[in-house]
């Protein structure tokens, strides 16, 4: 950072309003969730229920698909557009269901040998009493886990909020795409704003320091792919967002299935990934 | 910059010890030889890095792996103070690099990879260096086939370092694949407290998982549960011994036993690291 440049510049006011003009696009009600871009991606998708274990958490969907005719497991956050849906859906914030829910998917596409691609749209994790009374934490552990054990090709899509260890546990894919105005962060602004200002009104000040944006996951290694999005945001045309999304996923997939596949390298990947260090 | 490593340093130069629960004070030298748990009222205060080594390992065993291993500030951030600040500051104070120590020693002559998180250090707060600080030990336990024995106590994520921070849960987890692979144990000991990113990662998944009692531990505090939800908290929500009831921990342990416990339980396990393990392997 030069000196004229103190933080980065990250404390001004310009800084502070594009960062949240950022979030505000990744959150904008009338913005693709999950499901609708699925509909307009990926072929033929069969969604299936339950964790196997006594839960079936709706806040994440798994199923079944196909993409250029190659079987997929597919696994996303799913938010809710309706009062009602958005009940149903917490929110897009799982409980440890559904992290159990994916880890099911997980160890379903090992067994049956498909790829995965997951969909990642979530504020974080649901911060509730029954979600710590059920092992929120040691849920999402084991499914950072299981991604790292994963042993078929892993494609991740960040498409809105990717909100901390909620959005990591879907995240840890050898190639990582992230829509145009989708972010991903340590923690949702406003809590970073609570935590570092110990007040929550400062969120743009805190999305401004924690540089959110898109663009710099490409730049730090984080992510692979920026993926654009229609002219004025993917909340004015879906459809347009399908069509540049789709073909992306398939050079992805395409690439991953071919070039071999071995699951140590995305360990690799995020053992190594912030560069700082040489071993 | 040169860290002098400041193994064994006393946590505080004063004369009296005063328990933060009881607020009972107590002849410091008293309160040390109790572990640092409260004469009065049996609260387990927070403890340095470098005491709970003292505590813990073999006198004299302990040798220091990576003291020199510093991180930056990546984001150039600034909060109420700047980062860089921040670090420095925790550096002169604690006495350490980053927010954790590590190294090898021995635990009543079994010998481990050792590794103890500093509350002191900004919250014990995973940034890079402690990721990677944390990730090295783990690899070369499992290479020297030592059992890996790390003690958390971290408020989680470290803000200051963004997704940076959050990345270090991957490589956490990363690094615990190797343990697995050589079929190493890995014993996770949980502290006051283990919040966020450091529990929904490596110190949920220990092989045996020990806490200590009265520990908070959980994914979201319980101030921001509140504020978010509005629910009412139940007795005793997120401690060691609510989390030990609904199976998630082992054990609960108290201080004054935990190097016997911890003997008891590398006296079974050692066995896995060593021929046993390259047999049935």
């Amino acid at each position: 950072m030069s000196p004229a440049d103190p933080g980065g510049g990250r404390g001004d006011e310009a800084a502070s309003a594009a960062a949240w003009a950022h979030v505000e696009v990744s959150r904008h009600p009338d913005r693709p969730y999950s499901l609708d871009l699925v509909q307009r991606c990926l072929d033929d998708f069969i969604e299936l229920h339950g964790d196997r274990q006594g839960g079936d958490d709706a806040a994440v969907v798994i199923g079944l698909a196909r993409l250029s005719g190659q079987p997929l497991a597919v696994v996303a956050n799913q938010k809710g557009r309706t009062l009602e849906e958005r009940g149903k859906r917490n929110f897009g914030m799982a409980h440890p269901e559904g992290y159990r829910k994916a880890q099911r998917l997980f160890t379903l596409a090992g067994r049956l040998q498909l790829p995965v691609v997951s969909f990642i749209d979530t504020p974080g994790a649901y911060p509730g009493v029954a979600a710590e009374e059920r092992g929120q934490a040691w849920a999402i552990a084991q499914t950072l886990e299981a991604q790292l054990a994963l042993p078929t090709p892993y494609l991740a899509v960040v498409i809105g909020e990717g909100g901390s260890g909620g959005a990591l546990a879907t995240l840890l894919a050898d190639a990582v795409l992230v829509l145009e105005h989708a972010f991903l962060s340590v923690a949702s602004p406003e809590a970073a704003a609570a935590i570092l200002f110990r007040d929550a009104g400062r969120k743009q000040q805190a999305a401004a320091a924690l540089r959110l944006e898109a663009a710099n996951l490409l730049e730090w290694g984080i992510a692979d792919e920026i993926v654009p999005e229609p002219p004025g945001g993917a909340h004015t045309d879906w459809d347009g967002t399908g069509r540049l999304l789709r073909p992306r996923l398939e050079a992805r997939l395409k690439e991953l299935t071919e070039r071999g596949f071995d699951p140590a390298r995305r360990r690799e990947r995020y053992r190594r990934l912030d560069g700082l260090f040489s071993a | 910059m040169a860290i002098s490593p400041a193994y064994a340093r006393p946590q505080s130069t004063e004369a009296a010890f005063t328990c933060g629960a009881c607020k009972g004070t107590f002849p410091r030298a008293q309160a040390a030889g109790n572990l640092y748990v409260c004469p009065g009222c049996d609260a387990h205060s927070r403890i340095s890095a470098h005491e709970r080594v003292r505590q813990l390992a073999d006198r004299g065993s302990f040798e220091e792996w990576d003291g020199e291993l510093a991180g930056r500030d990546r984001l150039g951030f600034v909060d109420t103070k700047p980062y860089v600040d921040r670090l420095q500051e925790a550096r002169e104070r604690q006495g350490l690099p980053d927010a954790i120590l590590s190294g090898s020693a021995s635990i009543e002559g079994r010998p481990v990879g050792l590794a103890s998180f500093d509350f002191g250090f900004l919250g014990g707060s995973l940034s890079t260096a402690v990721g990677e600080r944390l990730a090295r030990a783990i690899e070369r336990s499992a290479d020297e086939r030592r059992p890996f024995v790390c003690v958390t106590s971290s408020g989680g994520a470290r803000m200051q370092e963004g997704v940076f921070s959050l990345m270090q849960m991957a490589k956490s987890v990363a690094a615990l694949h190797r343990l697995a692979e050589t079929h190493v144990p890995f014993i996770s000991i949980l502290a006051d407290p283990t919040m966020g990113g450091s529990i929904a990662s490596f110190a949920a998944l220990g092989d045996v998982i020990l806490a200590e009692p009265k520990a908070m531990i959980g994914f979201t505090g319980a101030r921001v549960i509140t504020q978010a939800t509005y629910e009412q908290l139940p007795a005793g929500f997120q401690t060691s011994e609510f989390h030990h009831a609904r199976g998630l921990i082992d054990q609960v342990v108290d201080r004054r036993q935990l190097r016997t416990v911890l003997g008891r339980l590398l006296a079974v396990l050692g066995a896995q690291t060593s021929e046993d393990a390259r047999r049935l392997a």
